[in-house]
């Protein structure tokens, strides 16, 4: 269980996905102008992450690995993915419209976040079990979830200060960014 | 469409660069940038996928019906990624290792499917080529630039590696065994920044290159 809890500390926190690892990007700085989108993108992604993690494990270890053709991992995730991003919008859209209208917009774009896919990639990379891939996924999407909230907080801060010219919008974003990965980089030494 | 080719191909060394005017694939510029021959090596990746899925997209642009358009790029694009890990392992296996999972990742690289939805399934098979050349060689100096700045500043060297540096010695600039090797550029007394080869760096490094863009672009 302590192993669990550790793996779930260093994923969410000291290999923030974001800061740390660096995948999942394009989001980070696209929907973080607004408190409201990055809550939205926040939770689409926590609810994709962990299915993805799951299922994408689940075909390397009784597809791939079985008929050696890890060769088509690339391919055959992606596959995985875009098809269960697919499902999950249209299963969402017909049994839990709520929470359809929620997430709705920020669906489509997770098939080409590359933290799904990233952290699909890492889970076999580190040779995982099962319910360690079940953590890792959850804590990583967290931790994509915590950094995404805190760097919309601070840059709705930001709109009321004044940015010289040149550094505005996204620079002073990646600026503020690096900041931020600055603070997470002092959990470098809890785990 | 009043541009021509040569203007398809030049845009994406300035007006249209990736990651700095289109704020795009940024996942492995801010990764593997520690050096410049990791930059570049990413860059020359996705270079290839880009050239060749765009290529592929606009040869056969009338026949995938729109509705599942998206995927069928997913899929082009995710051939040539394979294609290139594949290459990678057998030709280059040093610089594969190092940029790990950050190779099959190009699949997921917001600038490879944004040039052909955006370019190439509306353009023909030839100007897609050079569209894809020119975004890709724009990507490849940007992250060269970026790995420069942050190896120099964070390390006080400067590494070409072989694969580059082998294209500038056959040419006979300098030999390959001083390129394949890290070149010191600061003199010994000074203290690496290490700051900047770190993760916080990355983001800063980038942050400060798009403002100093933005001066030089608005004069």
């Amino acid at each position: 269980m302590g192993d669990y809890i550790l793996l779930a500390i260093s994923c969410i926190l000291v290999n923030n996905i974001l800061l740390a690892q660096f995948l999942g990007n394009c989001p980070f700085l696209g929907t973080s102008k607004k408190m409201e989108t990055a809550v939205g993108m926040a939770m689409a992604v926590i609810f994709v992450l962990v299915l993805a993690g799951v299922l994408t494990w689940t075909t390397d270890t009784f597809i791939l690995k079985k008929f050696g053709l890890e060769y088509l991992r690339t391919i055959s995730f992606i596959l995985v993915i875009a098809s269960l991003v697919q499902f999950v919008e249209m299963f969402l859209k017909k049994s839990i419209p709520a929470l359809y209208a929620g997430l709705g917009i920020f669906l489509p774009l997770i098939t080409t976040n590359c933290a799904v896919m990233g952290v699909a990639l890492l889970n076999i990379k580190e040779e995982y079990t099962f319910l360690q891939t079940l953590v890792a996924s959850f804590a990583y999407a967290v931790g994509f979830g915590l950094a995404l909230i805190i760097f919309a907080g601070l840059r709705e801060r930001i709109l009321l200060a004044r940015v010289p010219k040149p550094l505005q919008d996204t620079s002073i974003g990646l600026v503020t960014a690096g900041l931020l990965s600055l603070a997470f980089f002092a959990f470098k030494g809890m785990v | 469409m009043a541009r021509s080719v040569v203007q398809e191909f030049t845009k994406g060394l300035w007006d249209e660069i990736p990651p700095f005017r289109l704020v795009l694939g940024l996942c492995p510029v801010l990764a593997v940038t520690t050096t410049v021959e990791n930059g570049l090596g990413m860059g020359l990746a996705t270079t290839f996928v880009l050239v060749f899925s765009n290529i592929l997209v606009s040869a056969l642009r009338n026949i995938i019906p729109s509705k599942v358009r998206i995927a069928c790029f997913i899929i082009i694009i995710a051939t040539f990624v394979t294609v290139v890990e594949m290459l990678m392992q057998a030709y280059a296996y040093q610089i594969f290792k190092k940029l790990g999972i950050f190779i099959p990742l190009i699949v997921v690289n917001c600038v490879v499917l944004g040039r052909a939805e955006a370019f190439a399934s509306k353009n023909g098979v030839f100007r897609s080529l050079m569209d894809g050349l020119g975004i890709g060689i724009g990507f490849t100096l940007a992250l060269g630039a970026l790995g420069a700045v942050r190896e120099v500043l964070g390390a006080g060297t400067f590494t070409l590696g072989r694969i580059i540096g082998g294209g500038f010695s056959s040419v006979g600039i300098g030999t390959l065994e001083l390129w394949e090797s890290a070149i010191r550029v600061l003199p010994q007394s000074f203290q690496p920044f290490t700051f900047m080869v770190q993760a916080p760096g990355a983001f800063v490094a980038l942050g400060l290159m798009l403002c100093a863009m933005n001066l030089i672009g608005k004069k």
